[in-house]
């Protein structure tokens, strides 16, 4: 599986799938993980995407009604997978289009597709039984969220159902920009770090080089999501791709976000 | 298709219910049952309930026989339960009474609902009047404009109104604004949810803070008719006054239930909210149920003249009910419920909300089909007077 960090912090980078339309977002894709994104997160369009801000929800909506559809996602992870071998590659989805799908059709297309792991936003590890069993048979990592809110023994039930990282929520709420970084987010990494070896990622918030560099100071790696697709909004179709290069790049070398 | 059955954890009922939500929330959620356990299991948390309930919200309500609507009608003889005298004119107040007690015993100064005809906004509004506590509810924009009455209300009582405007600006986007309302505040809020919809354990504890209906009304036809009734009838939109009136009843197997969902204006997907004629399987907000949703497991629009039937999916418990053939369930048109209402006022002189005339329009239907020995309970969930704006626009009545 090729979800691996090469540098601290190591960027995972969610894209909501189908905004503005497939064939750009297999372009910024692209772009994203020639600037350095480790692991891209293809983000499945919902109608009714409960734990999102404002951003990703006009994002979702656009993808949504643009007609964009699980199978389509997939479609576009196979393509990705062919270009970038190496690329990390998930599928964030809400669980009901996948279940929709079907979870053990859905595993067997995921695992053609060479994606590496699955994140469903609304798929708590209390839940995921059968969940578990057909992302094992099918090589898929199953990523969970980890909540400041997470009591200790959540956290270790969390660790040990998680495959390739686990993804640390840095405050309560839902997917957003914010001016700082939670000071939560730290001490959930630490008590994370108890029950498990796996990187770290941390996301929610995370959109600028400052927060950037601060999440490498006690997490393996950050997801940025809202900042990019709200720059992508921002960009319009034809300058997204390099927009996004631009913008990944800069989180590493701050000057260049400046422009 | 869906064809798994999804999920390990306890809150279920059948393969439904469950619970379906971000991580954040699963520590409230854990809370929250394991208050209402202590609270069931404590003497004086029932005293105060059921003091509050007899002396506050009026219960119990009472079994009223319908003699001109029987007569018209020709068949079964009908009862009505009285669910629209309640304070605030709707079961609702059933469950925010209990859910507001429990928001005390675990010091949350802070509620949020939904509400989609804004019978459980002003209920929740008045509970937190009540009891002092901050009131934050969301209702679709659509939803506020049709019923503006409510909205003035919960302003009146204090609450604060916040419209919400995305998707079909209805029940399931209020839903969604105070999901991500209670993610953001869930150390200092409790969400009342209003119906026995969402992640356990709502729909059972909503059930359970409902469940005073069929207690009540079992007893009553004991004591009028010295036999129990051969149907229950309750309009479905989460449907919590339909499990209210249908749990004490389940045991009893001659009793049939029967949930009216809203067969709104067509039976095209967007059209209506019978999730039992066009909906699947499926996890919507928290919970695994019948889903109204299109191939790619997008949620549906919907439609219903109705505010408070217009939802995407129905409580797990009905699903459950639904599938073991316990309960059958209907759907009524707006037509069918408009003319119901009509009905329902100039023979008895009681004005139903439209979301409770879906089940009188199946009570029309049904008493003339059975014998003058059978008896109907049709649960009158509420009353019409929010609806006064909706029924002049579609109503043309001469004189009025």
């Amino acid at each position: 599986m090729p979800i691996r960090f090469t540098s601290r912090p190591g960027l995972v980078a969610y894209l909501t799938a189908g905004d503005p339309d497939l064939a750009a977002s297999r372009e910024i894709a692209l772009a994203a993980i020639d600037a350095g994104a480790d692991v891209i997160e293809l983000g499945v369009p919902f109608s009714d995407p409960l734990a999102d801000g404002p951003v990703i929800q006009r994002a979702s909506e656009r993808a949504v009604k643009n007609g964009t559809t699980l199978g389509n996602v997939l479609a576009l992870a196979g393509e990705l997978r062919r270009e970038r071998p190496d690329a990390g590659l998930i599928i964030f989805s809400y669980y009901n289009p996948i279940l929709r799908y079907g979870l053990e059709r859905f595993c067997t297309a995921a695992e053609e597709a060479g994606v590496d792991g699955v994140l469903a936003t609304d798929m708590i590890v209390d839940e995921a039984g059968e969940y578990l069993k057909y992302l094992h048979q099918h090589h898929l990592a199953p990523v969970f969220l980890a909540a400041p809110t997470s009591p200790d023994e959540r956290l270790e039930k969390i660790a040990a159902a998680s495959q390739g990282f686990v993804y640390a929520i840095s405050r309560v709420g839902i997917t957003g920009t914010q001016k700082a970084l939670a000071s939560d987010a730290e001490n959930l990494v630490k008590r994370l770090r108890r029950y498990t070896d796996l990187p770290i990622a941390v996301g929610f918030g995370v959109s600028n080089a400052e927060h950037f560099a601060a999440v490498g100071e006690f997490a393996d790696a950050a997801v940025v999501g809202s900042a990019l697709v709200a720059t992508i909004e921002q960009a319009g179709r034809e300058e997204a791709p390099s927009s996004i290069a631009r913008f990944i790049r800069g989180l590493r070398q701050p000057e260049l976000q400046a422009r | 298709m869906a064809t798994t059955v999804p999920g390990t954890s306890t809150g279920r009922f059948g393969i439904y219910g469950g619970r379906y939500v971000p991580e954040t929330l699963v520590a409230a959620l854990d809370e929250l049952e394991h208050a209402y356990a202590e609270a069931q299991a404590d003497p004086d948390f029932h005293a105060k309930l059921d003091g509050l309930l007899r002396d506050y919200v009026g219960r119990p309500t009472p079994l009223y026989f319908a003699s001109r609507l029987t007569e018209q009608l020709g068949g079964a003889k009908i009862y009505l339960k009285r669910e629209d005298l309640l304070h605030t004119g709707a079961h609702k107040i059933n469950n925010c009474i209990g859910q507001g007690l429990l928001a005390l015993r675990m010091g949350k100064k802070r509620i949020i609902a939904e509400t989609g005809a804004g019978q459980h906004g002003v209920a929740t509004a008045t509970v937190c009047a009540l009891f002092g506590l901050e009131c934050v509810v969301y209702m679709g924009e659509e939803d506020m404009r049709r019923q503006e009455l409510n909205v003035y209300r919960m302003r009146l009582l204090g609450a604060e109104v916040r419209g919400v405007d995305s998707g079909s600006k209805t029940l399931k986007d209020a839903i969604n604004e105070a999901m991500r309302d209670w993610v953001t505040n869930v150390r200092t809020t409790h969400y009342l949810l209003g119906s026995v919809l969402g992640a356990h354990p709502y729909p059972a504890m909503v059930r359970d803070f409902h469940r005073v209906i069929s207690r009540e009304a079992r007893e009553q036809f004991l004591e009028k008719e010295g036999r129990l009734p051969n149907a229950v009838i309750a309009c479905v939109g989460g449907g919590s006054n339909a499990i209210g009136a249908f749990y004490e009843f389940i045991p009893d197997k001659d009793v049939r239930l029967i949930g009216v969902e809203a067969g709104g204006r067509g039976t095209v997907l967007g059209e209506h909210a019978a999730r039992f004629q066009g909906g699947a399987p499926g996890v919507l907000q928290g919970a695994f149920s019948y889903v109204l949703q299109d191939d790619a497991g997008q949620i549906a629009l919907t439609h219903s003249v109705s505010a408070g039937l217009d939802y995407a999916s129905i409580g797990p418990e009905h699903a459950q009910l639904h599938d073991s053939g316990r309960a059958e369930y209907v759907s009524a048109t707006d037509t069918q419920a408009l003319e119901a209402t009509v009905t329902l006022a100039r023979t008895e002189g009681i004005l139903p909300a439209l979301e409770s005339a879906h089940a009188v329009a199946e009570c029309i239907r049904l008493a003339p089909t059975l014998s003058r020995r059978d008896i109907l309970m049709v649960n009158i969930s509420g009353r019409g007077d929010k609806d006064m704006g909706i029924l002049s626009r579609e109503l043309n009545l001469k004189g009025a």
